[in-house]
């Protein structure tokens, strides 16, 4: 392992345990390449395939020329403040490049880790996957245990050339004193599948994002995102997609379990700008507690005649009827609301490792069992 | 009172729905062994007396009894009564996202794994699906006929003593009705002779095909909320026919006029 910028006092193997709950494997089995950053240290960045580069943007910005072409392009430094932070700040982030026509059968792993008390990391990400590459990258950002008041800033911009595809899978397990503004945008070129998976199922102080994806012709954007929301956890995620291209389309998937004092706000915006466009947004929320709030707000705009927008949501307690139909199977009142959440939360990412499907698969578990 | 071991006894049952007088005064016995087929108009309560027995929530029990194995059990809440022995196949159950069939068979044989299980792969094949059908979320989008198999193929992996089955033969075609019946009868032992049957079953029905596969030891029409006949289901089935429901009693006075071999029973509603 590079030990390049290792500045920290800790060894990586020290996380190893931390860095697999969000699907990061130290010992890289089944992985094409990896990239690790520990606060504002980049600790591995090794891609084991030719066809992938892997290598953090400070010096892949040194190193080609062209890729200001894709720096600040799929976002704007002037979006927020927190983008202008990044654009001031920036303490690295990932450069993950796949040449064209590649299909890289293991994932690529990436993980941005918080180790210490108070740090401000801000990270700035390119993806670029060209023409007819398909890759799957999993993303997981997490703090150390025990770990307060830190800040996570992160941009990513990710370009998805002429039919390519990208799987984009990214796991947040933070804390509750943990406070994390990802900004993301994502163009999708003519042909071209990105899919998205997101699954937050530990509690955060306040987490605030709206990834932005674009969509050319004949493009595809598929969100699925889970969160669970516990304690004094405040949730603002959402998704909007500017369906662009003639006959892009769109299909954004989120599942939210609200308990305690959390607040979840569920967004999702898709606006259809040309023709054949197909959009659907189907948000689901299951109420656990009084003191908890889910708040859904879907949202379509068609600005052509032959747009094809839908959208469903419902949120809700859990239904007697089915606990009662669990009941009769003999199953008593609190593992029938375990089954419940279980299967509610149960959306289907292909593809994961094994480790990280076990692993969100105990969280469920336990978040289940504590109702 | 002597309490007969293995049987269900009801008692003077008067149920409420949302504050609807809907069972009134309802008396059943269902001896070890025999299964009794239930009759009547809709609206008459009997769905609502099934699930009086199951013990779930909406139903108010206002007055009266339910014995099952020597045991009240009127306050038992609805998993313990299943504990006990009793199962059901429900008229409309419910959708569960996320829960597959699978899992639905595994809850049902108390096993814990989310996993798809040989055994439930063979009881699907039985019952004349296919092991893709078990990954299905339960109940979504299944068909009418779909709905009774997996109901009754529910009960099987289950295997309860006392065995409800709410309609389990309205809307199934011709060569699943076959099956289910078929099913059915080796769920309550109507291939054994009298004697051996240990499994009682109480099975509602608004059609007779359903006694070509299994002969019922007794059939009740429900009227009203109240069990108004009882008799031999030949009889009290012939009944209905020419007289309707509402002429079941008349029906029972008269069998019982013109000959004393019937077991025609009868209360004013
Ligand atoms: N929640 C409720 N509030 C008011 N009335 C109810 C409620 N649930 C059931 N009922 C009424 O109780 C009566 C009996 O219903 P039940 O479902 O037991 O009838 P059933 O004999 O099974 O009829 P069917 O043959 O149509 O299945 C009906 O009049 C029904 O409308
Ligand atoms: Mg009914």
């Amino acid at each position: 392992m590079s030990d390049k910028y290792s500045s920290n006092d800790k060894k990586d193997e020290d996380y190893k345990e931390d860095l697999l709950k969000v699907g990061f494997d130290i010992e890289e089995k089944n992985r094409a390449g990896s990239y690790l950053q520990v606060n504002h240290s980049v600790s591995v960045e090794r891609s084991n395939i030719e066809d992938v580069e892997i290598l953090n943007t400070v010096d892949a910005l040194k190193k080609y020329d062209w890729l200001e072409d894709y720096w600040w392009k799929a976002v704007s430094p002037d979006k927020d403040e927190y983008t202008k932070e990044a654009e001031i700040n920036q303490n690295y982030g990932y450069f993950i490049h796949v040449k064209p026509g590649a299909k890289v059968d293991f994932p690529i792993q990436s993980c941005l880790f918080i180790s210490k008390e108070g740090t401000h990391q801000n990270v700035h990400n390119i993806i670029i996957v060209e023409e007819g590459a398909e890759v799957h990258i999993i993303t997981g950002c997490s703090a150390l245990h025990g770990v307060n008041n830190a800040f996570h800033i992160g941009v990513s911009e990710m370009y998805v050339k002429k039919g390519a595809k990208l799987t984009f899978t990214m796991i947040h397990l933070w804390g509750p004193e943990i406070f994390v503004r990802p900004r993301t945008g994502v163009i999708v070129e003519e042909d071209g599948i990105y899919v998205s998976n997101y699954v937050c199922m530990n509690p955060v102080k306040d987490l605030q994002m709206s990834p932005v994806t674009y969509c050319g012709k004949n493009a595809t954007a598929l969100y699925q995102t889970v969160l669970y929301a516990s304690e004094d956890s405040k949730m603002d995620v959402g998704s909007v997609i500017y369906l662009n291209g003639e006959n892009s389309k769109t299909e954004v998937i989120s599942r939210t379990v609200a308990r305690d004092n959390s607040e979840a706000i569920v967004r999702g915006n898709i606006i259809g700008k040309n023709k054949g466009i197909k959009g659907h947004l189907e948000c689901r929320g299951l109420m656990l507690s009084d003191g908890a709030v889910i708040h859904a707000i879907p949202e379509l705009r068609a600005e052509t005649a032959d747009a094809d927008l839908s959208h469903e949501a419902a949120v809700g307690k859990i239904s007697e009827e089915e606990i009662e139909y669990l009941m009769s199977r003999g199953l008593d009142k609190e593992e029938a609301a375990s089954v419940i959440v279980r299967g509610f939360l149960n959306v289907d990412i292909k593809d994961l490792p094994k480790q990280l499907e076990e692993e969100i698969q105990k969280k469920i578990d336990l978040s289940a069992a504590g109702i | 009172m002597v309490r007969l071991k293995d049987s269900l006894e009801i008692r003077n049952l008067a149920v409420d729905v949302d504050g609807r007088h809907v069972l009134k005064d309802v008396n059943l016995m269902i001896e070890k062994g025999e299964t009794h087929v239930l009759l009547g108009p809709n609206g008459s309560g009997k769905t609502t007396l099934l699930l009086s027995i199951l013990g779930l929530s909406r139903y108010n029990i206002v007055r009266g009894e339910i014995i099952f194995k020597g045991k009240d059990i009127t306050d038992l809440p609805t998993h313990e009564r299943v504990k006990m022995g009793i199962g059901i196949a429900f008229q409309n159950p419910p959708v569960i996202r996320g829960v597959s069939l699978g899992t639905m068979l595994n809850i049902c044989m108390g096993k814990k794994t989310a996993e798809i299980t040989d055994e439930a792969v063979k009881l699907a094949k039985e019952l004349n699906f296919s092991e893709d059908f078990l990954t299905r979320d339960v109940n979504y989008g299944f068909s009418g006929g779909e709905i009774k198999r997996s109901e009754i193929m529910q009960l099987i992996a289950q295997q309860p003593n006392f065995v409800m089955l709410d309609e389990p033969d309205s809307g199934v075609d011709i060569e699943n009705m076959e099956l289910i019946g078929r099913m059915m009868g080796k769920l309550l032992q109507r291939d054994l002779i009298p004697s051996k049957r240990e499994k009682m079953g109480l099975i509602i029905t608004h059609l007779a095909t359903i006694l070509d596969y299994i002969h019922a030891d007794r059939a009740h029409v429900m009227l009203k909320g109240k069990i108004a006949c009882s008799g031999y289901p030949r009889e009290i089935l012939a009944g209905v026919r020419r007289n309707g429901y509402e002429g079941c009693i008349r029906t029972c006075q008269e069998n019982n006029n013109n000959t004393n071999v019937t077991n025609c029973n009868y209360n004013k509603v």
